[in-house]
């Protein structure tokens, strides 16, 4: 919840067109009770088709086994974990925004981070797929839990990164999910009390806990989401680096890198802000939110963007830098594989540098950062990008192994491969859509509570009756114990 | 659970409830709750609430957790089944920190959001007395028990003299949810319940 701060004057409202708290509920439950759009039963079909394909591909997984990818004999991680890196990368924005940006009590984080919380959630669902169904017996899935078992009982293996991996991702979500809906259990309950039909009523009732606004419930609330917040803060940092464990404490030239952590969590924020202005684009434009998710907001995340896809750049470039300085002949190798535009993955190498590196640098033009076509493209070149990271650290590392005779094995994906990774594109677009039709995709209690410090309009006086503005009030109290 | 009448006011602006809430605090009135469709800042204090323990809580359960992880990880890999790995030590204390930190957020975090949904008494089926349906939207409720001392008609006038638009008395049955948080610091008097037993 945005904490007591001092507003600047000069910063541009967040909040534009005049509103009053009821126009705030208005136009942000608007969505909610109309019927759904056109575009919106277009794109969820789509959505739905892309899940299908996705169920039909991983059902021939567990049918046939992982046999049935193109993976070989030195390429044992494939689009699979390029994929599931992908996607919990895409899956940090949303804690980011709404727990560090909270920390640091940035104003402008209340208009977007409902939408990029739901889209955290929903991207490490996707992204959990790719190591379960990796794992090839799918039914044994379970014995990642550390639980007394008949088998000894024979324990996991907490010394290793894959394990960390299952705590890590598991508790991200976990927390994520409940940090997100405990700030939505107060919208819920404003569209509980405007409904008119029973059914949404009784859905929304149910939904909501009962919640009624009490002044001891909003006070153990704020105190809920500032601790949340400060557990989110480590622990979303924490994520990725054991991500990036995964591969930084292997001894494969190309991973065995000490600068993974810092470089897999930038890059994770990049792809993550990049993900979020591609959806709040769509969603201000479908929705007409352009009052709340403004140009303003626009151009922060675009300068995150910017700043974060510089480091990444900097730590390819570090990379590429110790390969040299090193003088260890396999690292010294693991790179020529990307550099050298003589190799077969070469081009993956440059692509994801242009895509990532380059590219990202027009935002440092401020008519740039303002332009929603440029932020819409670059939105998405950014995580296409992203994903040729993935690729060319996983790939092109393991491809051209110690022995030269194996490597005429050019690794290319099948068909289910691909619709495995389409599938959870099915998969994050309809639980989008679902929560774009049925959840406020924009905090209302929040963006209420900072209309008076940040919206474009300040209520005048009333006469004759006393008043007391609310940040005085809570100054004046704060200091009354 | 016994049927208690309350006068409810509804302000539409908040520069207006502040003063009011004094104002009341001031006259003595037994003030129930106030819903605000939003966090306000220094309404719990103005209404003489004190500070949430949540964050204690919060505290505890992390360190329960920090404790559940080193003492199962330790016990399974130097008691229960010790591995030898290359020959390293069996007690790995660095390779145990990234679960020890996850289960001391998990737990910190499930622990807190239970807590809060068994303080704030809130769950799925719950049925409770909403004062206002525009309590969630752009009215701040302002709600007032009456006590055999109190003159309904009194209360009225002053919430109307105090800024309040709309004015009504309810009905409705007291419950855990209707609150019976921090008797000890409120200011005014409150009746002891006089039981069969004395």
């Amino acid at each position: 919840m945005g904490l007591l701060r001092y507003e600047s004057q000069t910063r541009n409202p967040l909040v534009t067109g005049h509103k009053t708290y009821h126009q705030v509920t208005e136009d942000i439950v608007r969505p909610i009770e109309a019927k759904p759009s056109k575009l919106w039963k277009i794109g969820f079909t789509i959505s739905l088709f892309l899940l299908s394909f996705g169920a039909y591909s991983v059902y021939r997984d567990v049918v046939y086994g992982i046999g049935q990818w193109n993976l070989n004999k030195t390429v044992g991680w494939g689009w699979d974990i390029t994929n599931f890196v992908w996607w919990v990368g895409i899956g940090h924005a949303g804690t980011l925004i709404s727990a560090i940006l909270l920390l640091f009590r940035q104003g402008w984080r209340t208009g977007v981070n409902r939408a990029a919380e739901a889209m955290t959630i929903f991207a490490v669902m996707c992204a959990g797929q790719f190591p379960i169904f990796h794992m090839g017996r799918v039914w044994n899935a379970f014995f990642v839990l550390p639980y007394p078992n008949t088998r000894g009982p024979l324990w996991v293996n907490f010394n290793s990164p894959l394990l960390w991996d299952v705590f890590a991702i598991s508790t991200y979500f976990t927390v994520s999910l409940l940090f997100w809906y405990a700030g939505l259990l107060p919208d819920l309950a404003t569209v509980r009390d405007r409904a008119k039909e029973k059914w949404r009523k009784r859905m929304y009732g149910v939904l909501s806990f009962g919640w009624t606004g009490s002044t001891k419930h909003w006070q153990r609330h704020e105190s809920l989401s500032l601790v949340l917040a400060g557990l989110s803060t480590p622990l979303v940092l924490s994520v990725h680096t054991i991500v990036s464990f995964d591969f930084a404490t292997s001894v494969i030239p190309g991973w065995h890198t000490t600068i993974f952590p810092p470089y897999f969590v930038a890059g994770a924020i990049f792809s993550g802000f990049a993900m979020v202005q591609t959806l709040l684009l769509i969603v201000r434009k479908v929705l007409s939110l352009e009052d709340y998710i403004t140009l303003e907001h626009i151009e922060v995340m675009n300068k995150v963007i910017v700043l974060t896809g510089s480091i990444v750049g900097i730590a390819y470039i570090t990379e590429l830098f110790i390969s040299w300085y090193g003088q260890n002949p396999y690292e010294a190798a693991a790179f020529r594989n990307r550099w050298d535009i003589t190799t077969p993955l070469a081009w993956s190498y440059y692509l994801m540098m242009s895509c990532n590196v380059l590219s990202p640098q027009i935002f440092w033009f401020r008519k740039m950062r303002r332009n929603i076509t440029v932020t819409f493209f670059m939105s998405i070149i950014v995580n296409v990008g992203m994903w040729f990271e993935r690729f060319v650290i996983i790939v092109t590392s393991i491809y051209r192994d110690y022995l030269p005779s194996s490597w005429s094995t050019y690794y290319r994906p099948t068909i289910w491969e691909v619709g495995f990774y389409m599938g959870t594109f099915g998969l994050f677009f309809t639980c989008f859509f679902l929560f774009s039709k049925f959840f406020p995709v924009i905090a209302i209690a929040e963006i209420k509570h900072i209309l008076k410090k940040s919206g474009e309009s300040y209520k005048e006086g009333v006469g004759g009756i006393e008043t007391q503005a609310p940040e005085e009030f809570a100054h004046e109290q704060a200091h009354a114990h | 659970m016994s049927v208690k009448k309350f006068v409810v006011g509804c302000f539409d602006d908040e520069a207006v409830l502040f003063p009011a809430v004094k104002k009341v605090r001031k006259a003595g009135y037994k003030l129930h709750d106030i819903y605000t469709p939003f966090p306000m800042h220094g309404l719990d204090h103005a209404m003489g609430l004190r500070d949430t323990s949540l964050h204690t809580a919060g505290f505890i359960y992390a360190i329960t957790g920090t404790t559940t992880a080193l003492g199962g990880i330790s016990w399974v890999f130097t008691k229960d089944w010790p591995l030898n790995i290359g020959g390293k030590p069996h007690f790995a204390l660095p390779a145990w920190i990234p679960i020890t930190f996850e289960l001391t957020v998990l737990f910190s975090a499930v622990g807190m959001v239970l807590t809060f949904c068994y303080l704030c008494q809130l769950a799925p089926f719950l049925k409770k007395h909403h004062f206002h349906p525009r309590a969630t939207d752009d009215q701040f409720v302002m709600v007032i028990e009456c006590t055999e001392k109190t003159n309904e008609d009194e209360v009225k006038s002053f919430l109307a003299q105090a800024g309040a638009k709309e004015i009504n008395v309810q009905n409705a049955e007291t419950g855990w949810w209707l609150g019976r948080y921090d008797k000890d610091t409120m200011p005014f008097q409150v009746r002891k319940e006089k039981t069969a037993f004395e």
